[in-house]
């Protein structure tokens, strides 16, 4: 096992922009004024003239990506998950969307974890927004090896693509020698039989050490990575119902929408079982430290465990 | 341009208007106020300006056009029509189910749409993004865009002013049909946007005023810009909406409904009297 890497998943997007660049001279990087928070400033700095600003205007940019791509290019347009999808929802809707163009967006500072920002900045809509579009991959990566792999397959992919991006630093627990990601499929983290977890982004190492925790108490927990959130691994929830007969989702994100909905559209069709959806309960954030406020949201590893404990109690 | 063809352009600019009639009135609906004010530029875009071939629609090098004002998008696909791309009897199908030709421009079901609009004030972000990356690539290629004065209160309109002056992308020239009606009104009593040509200068454009019917002042001002190094280029085209047909000039109803039969058969009897008219002078 490599070292831990502590790095926010925006700066190991930066880099793999970067390294991504030097292969393929169609990669463009648009930001509206947020270069040096959402990183692609670490791109800007490699290929200023590959890199454009297009200052406090998030639709005008979507709709400006949407133009260079009818022209070949592979443009990111990056912004605060805030306002890349909820400010140009519109923009990315009908200028990207509709004609189905090869746009990457990339949404920074998303999520509760944004921290002291405070509510107009946490924002915890972006999947839910991003899902709604049809023909749009949602990917949100969970550390820093997923997310450098993720990039490169968001690039390599043709057709819009929107990743999700956090502010936090955060403790990296794949294995580069061994990791392989593929869009769409779902990783078993660990594997068990009384009950699955399904998790995306930050908070799935922190369901990482929960499920540790529950394996000496005892409990075997099947724990999942969803990290393409849209078109989500269908097999491997079915697989996860029909098996352990119980779900939790665990997401960064309003349970309206996200990931714990994605899982659910799939689980009511095909294999019923009881969902519980962790996140967001349908309110705004608040300003505060990252990690204080992800503990008092019940996102990490003791909030965690303590949502499985209670629904295994129930089986 | 010389008289002949200049009766050649008025001469496709009627039949345009015939193919924006016609698809409007098969589609029981549709906007032919604003594609009958837009016609004469579209005409003098397709078959004098720009640089596109129907049998490659999609080529690298060619110029390109976005309908910023996507509802006018009948008179686009009229003279899309006339110029080869597709024939001319999916006017007939126009906004019917399964039919090529949408209520929008949809980019990716017709040839020779180069941008899907309908969404205001988009496409001229999207225009911005072609010039950019004509310029990034060092070709020669120009975009133009075509939006409305209504459009205008769009304020994403202006984020594109500001980018496309900062960017200095002298290959983008953006028309605007200035009919002075919006759905609600004539523009001046639902949200004022003059002077429109101060507001362009300041953003930094190249500004040219010219009516708009006036194929010497079409073609004079796309000449102008050509000349205008460094600053992309807005034409202010004075247009009369619902152009060509005597019941629809300047009526704001008739901005987004279609004719019913009696009237369809009226407004043909013009455009095809005026046809007649003009080749009797050729």
């Amino acid at each position: 096992m490599a070292d831990v890497v502590t790095k926010a998943t925006r700066e190991s997007f930066g880099e793999a922009l970067c390294e991504l660049a030097k292969e393929n001279d169609k990669i463009l990087v648009l930001d509206a004024d947020l270069a040096g928070a959402t990183k692609t400033s670490i791109f800007q700095k490699a290929f200023p003239e590959r890199f454009f600003d297009c200052g406090i205007a998030e639709g005008n940019m979507m709709s400006i990506a949407a133009g260079l791509s009818t022209c070949g290019k592979i443009p990111v347009a990056a912004s605060f998950a805030m306002f890349a999808t909820g400010r140009a929802y519109e923009q990315i809707r009908n200028s990207i969307g509709y004609p189905n163009l090869n746009v990457k967006i990339a949404g920074s500072h998303a999520g509760i974890s944004t921290g002291e920002d405070g509510a107009t900045h946490q924002c915890l809509e972006d999947v839910a927004l991003m899902r709604t579009i049809p023909g749009m991959t949602v990917i949100c990566p969970a550390d820093h090896y997923e997310m450098k792999a993720a990039t490169k397959a968001a690039i390599e992919l043709e057709g819009p693509v929107y990743i999700r991006l956090g502010r936090l630093a955060i403790d990296s627990f794949n294995d580069p020698e061994t990791y392989e990601f593929e869009l769409g499929k779902g990783i078993t983290l660990h594997e068990g039989s009384d009950i699955t977890v399904i998790a995306t982004g930050l908070v799935v190492n922190e369901a990482r050490k929960a499920v540790e925790t529950l394996e000496k108490e005892g409990v075997n927990v099947r724990l999942i990575n969803i990290h393409t959130i849209k078109p989500i691994d269908r097999e491997i929830v079915i697989k996860a119902a029909q098996e352990t007969g119980r779900i939790i989702t665990i997401e960064e994100h309003n349970v309206i929408g996200g990931l714990g909905d994605a899982v659910c559209d799939v689980v009511t069709s095909e294999c019923p079982v009881p969902v519980r959806k962790v996140g967001v309960y349908d309110r705004f954030g608040y300003s505060g430290p990252a990690w204080e406020l992800l503990e008092k949201f019940g996102l990490t590893e003791t909030g965690i465990a303590q949502v499985i404990r209670e629904e295994m109690a129930k089986k | 341009m010389n008289n002949n063809d200049k009766l050649q352009l008025q001469i496709l600019a009627a039949k345009a208007r015939l193919g924006a009639v016609l698809g409007t009135f098969h589609a029981k609906s549709g906007h032919p106020g604003g594609s009958l004010s837009a016609a004469d530029i579209m005409t003098y875009l397709y078959f004098k300006e720009m640089n596109v071939d129907p049998a490659d629609p999609k080529g690298a090098d060619r110029d390109r056009f976005v309908l910023s004002k996507g509802h006018c998008c009948p008179s686009l696909y009229a003279v899309l029509a006339l110029k080869g791309f597709f024939e001319w009897d999916e006017l007939t199908k126009l906004r019917h189910v399964g039919a090529m030709l949408q209520g929008h421009p949809d980019m990716k079901g017709t040839p020779g749409i180069d941008m899907s609009t309908g969404s205001l004030g988009q496409g001229v972000s999207a225009a911005c993004g072609m010039a950019l990356a004509g310029k990034f690539d060092k070709k020669d290629y120009r975009v133009y865009a075509i939006l409305g004065d209504g459009e205008c209160e769009e304020g994403q309109v202006w984020e594109a002013a500001m980018f496309a002056a900062h960017n200095k992308l002298d290959n983008l020239v953006i028309i605007v049909d200035q009919n002075g009606l919006q759905i609600d009104g004539p523009v001046s009593e639902v949200c004022g946007i003059e002077p429109l040509d101060k507001k362009f200068e300041s953003f930094g454009f190249n500004v040219v005023k010219i009516d708009g019917h006036n194929f010497d002042e079409i073609e004079a001002a796309f000449e102008n810009a050509k000349s205008a190094k460094g600053q992309p280029t807005a034409i202010l085209a004075k247009t009369v909406k619902g152009k060509g047909v005597s019941f629809m000039e300047n009526q704001v109803d008739w901005h987004g409904k279609g004719p019913n039969k009696a009237e369809f058969e009226q407004a043909t009897a013009e455009l095809q009297a005026e046809i007649t008219r003009l080749e009797g002078e050729c």
